[in-house]
């Protein structure tokens, strides 16, 4: 369990993150998303206490991470790839992590397998191309066996079949009841990796709902009919309250009304439909909605600071 | 849902973790072997080539030059001077490549408690520091003394003042190390604590050289270089004995130290 209450961090005047709250719940992977540049990663130093916020608290487990009796031991992350000693070998840099929480060696051997590291644990890190390098940042979270993992932009630098390791490793750690926390800039990831979204912008919460539910309510998602008679059926929809929009391609586009009332419409006026396509907005694009708003929001408060 | 629980040993974090964990880190990089050699390296080298050279030209010697050397002084100037600025170097790395690297979020992330984390840095490298330092100021001294044969004068560790000179350039060589590191604590970068070591070390005494006297005299004596040489036998005019001058290095080294650990502690890592 992770909390963030109220959580601020400015720079000179500019809030990187600004008022922030949120719960990340164990047993579901949550997605941390926003644009490059929104604050997310800075959200995630304050919560392992790197950061100092100028206001608001976070805690894992209950408690301020400084706080925590064995840190390694309850929470694991991955916040840069590349923030290893490059001169170091791969199992010197989970070593020395270990030794201060009292991990056994065998542990460094255990977590260096579960990466599939073990053949180039010897080697120096510096060697390591990016994905390696992911591949070592995730043993160094996995080393204590944490119950709350925490991993910025994991899969940044993995080749595909990377990604889907770390997308069933993700999945893993949260079907054994541990919190599971990873941020992306790229919905099309997360669509794929976390149960529920956590969306900021501008360091400013958005939004925090479960994929589907997030895709479902989108303005965006209408229906797409092709059809023989299309100008009749376009006359029957807008009679029923339908939003209709011819499209040069000769489709029409739907909304307001779902596929089946369309296709039940259509059915009453003895009409036939050679597509009656659901087209639900990806969840990219509910992103690019959201977050747009928000960068309109922020330009226009700052407008307004100058004018007071 | 299940909620995963971890297995939690009894206790909480200590600093012999942090102990165990700072000499991992020191031993498992090459730069400390490179810095730790080279420091031995220069201070005997530098020993060996003056012993040797004066060796040579012992017989061509004016009395009064003869006279005024000191061999305890000759063999040791290498330690001090050189020998201070590679070990320095490694106490300088010890802090900033965690930054340059970006470990330090992972150091910070194991350990939290910062001031800890520092403690055991210091700790780690002055034992260290200690054993090398000694063993190039002894070992500097014993192979300069032992090329300087007859009919030069050479000393031994029973020459009243050469236990202390010796043994005490090692402390001196010691200290440096960890003042660097301090300024490395506050610095965090490695370019820019090298440069503010060595500005420390060798740009600010020809600097005050070009003072008027008395002003130059009151302060070289504060420097840490001046206080190296009286160590070694060799003291400024006005200059501090060797042991008030090597506690007053001790006071910049805690002075800096404990600057370092209040910006480690306020400072985002």
């Amino acid at each position: 369990m992770i909390e963030a209450q109220h959580l601020t961090k400015r720079y000179g005047q500019k809030a990187a993150v600004d008022d922030l709250s949120f719960t990340v719940r164990p047993g579901i992977v949550t997605g941390f998303l926003g644009p490059n540049g929104s604050g997310k990663s800075t959200t995630m130093r304050m919560i392992m206490g790197l950061d100092h916020p100028n206001t608001g608290r976070a805690t894992v487990n209950g408690r301020p991470y400084h706080d925590l009796r064995w840190p390694l031991r309850e929470v694991g992350a991955l916040l840069e790839a590349k923030a290893i000693h490059p001169g170091r070998p791969a199992w010197a840099h989970l070593w020395m992590l270990a030794q201060t929480n009292d991990i056994p060696r065998s542990r460094v051997d255990e977590v260096l397998a579960m990466v599939g590291l073990e053949s180039v644990g010897r080697r120096r890190a510096g060697k390591f191309s990016l994905g390696m390098s992911q591949r070592l940042g995730i043993a160094a979270a996995l080393l204590g066996d944490p119950g709350v993992l925490i991993f910025d932009e994991p899969v940044n630098g993995l080749d595909p079949d990377g990604i889907r390791w770390a997308r069933l490793l993700l999945r893993r750690l949260a079907s054994q009841g541990r919190t599971v926390f990873v941020s992306s800039h790229m919905m099309s990831e997360m669509a794929l990796t976390a149960d529920e979204v956590i969306i900021i912008g501008r360091g400013r919460f958005l939004a925090q709902q479960p994929i589907a539910e997030i895709t479902a309510q989108s303005a965006a998602r209408f229906v797409r009919v092709r059809s023989p008679q299309l100008e009749q059926v376009r006359s029957a929809l807008d009679s029923c309250r339908a939003q209709t929009v011819l499209e040069d391609d000769g489709s029409l586009t739907v909304r307001g009304i779902d596929e089946a009332a369309i296709g039940e419409i259509a059915a009453r006026h003895g009409l036939a439909l050679h597509e009656l396509a659901p087209q639900t907005a990806s969840l990219e694009e509910v992103f690019m909605e959201l977050t747009s708003n928000e960068l309109e929001y922020s330009a226009n408060t700052g407008t307004e600071g100058k004018r007071s | 849902m299940s909620t995963y629980a971890p297995s939690m040993p009894p206790g909480r974090i200590s600093m012999k973790g942090l102990l165990r964990s700072e000499w991992t880190k020191l031993r498992t990089v090459r730069s400390t072997i490179w810095t730790l050699g080279a420091t031995v390296l220069t201070g005997v080298a530098v020993s060996a080539i003056a012993m040797g050279v004066t060796r040579a030209h012992w017989a061509t010697e004016s009395a009064a030059n003869r006279a005024a050397f000191d061999p305890i002084e000759v063999s040791l100037v290498g330690v001090y001077l050189g020998g201070s600025l590679v070990l320095g170097v490694l106490g300088i790395l010890v802090v900033s490549s965690e930054y340059a690297t970006g470990t330090i979020r992972a150091t910070l992330a194991a350990d939290p408690r910062r001031p800890m984390v520092l403690a055991a840095k210091v700790l780690v490298f002055t034992a260290v520091a200690l054993v090398m330092a000694e063993v190039t100021s002894f070992a500097s001294f014993l192979i300069g003394q032992a090329i300087l044969t007859s009919p030069a004068k050479h000393a031994t560790l029973s020459n009243p003042g050469a236990p202390r000179a010796v043994a005490g350039v090692g402390l001196f060589l010691c200290v440096s190390g960890l003042l660097a590191l301090g300024i490395a604590a506050v610095v965090r970068h490695t370019a820019g604590a090298i440069s503010a070591y060595v500005f420390v070390q060798l740009v600010l005494p020809i600097i005050v050289a070009g003072f008027p006297n008395p002003l130059q005299h009151q302060i070289e004596r504060l420097l840490p270089l001046e206080i190296g040489s009286a160590m070694i036998n060799n003291p400024a005019p006005d200059a501090f004995g060797p042991w008030t001058g090597f506690l007053i290095l001790c006071g910049y080294t805690l002075l800096i130290l404990a600057l370092g650990m209040v910006l480690l502690v306020r400072r985002d890592a």
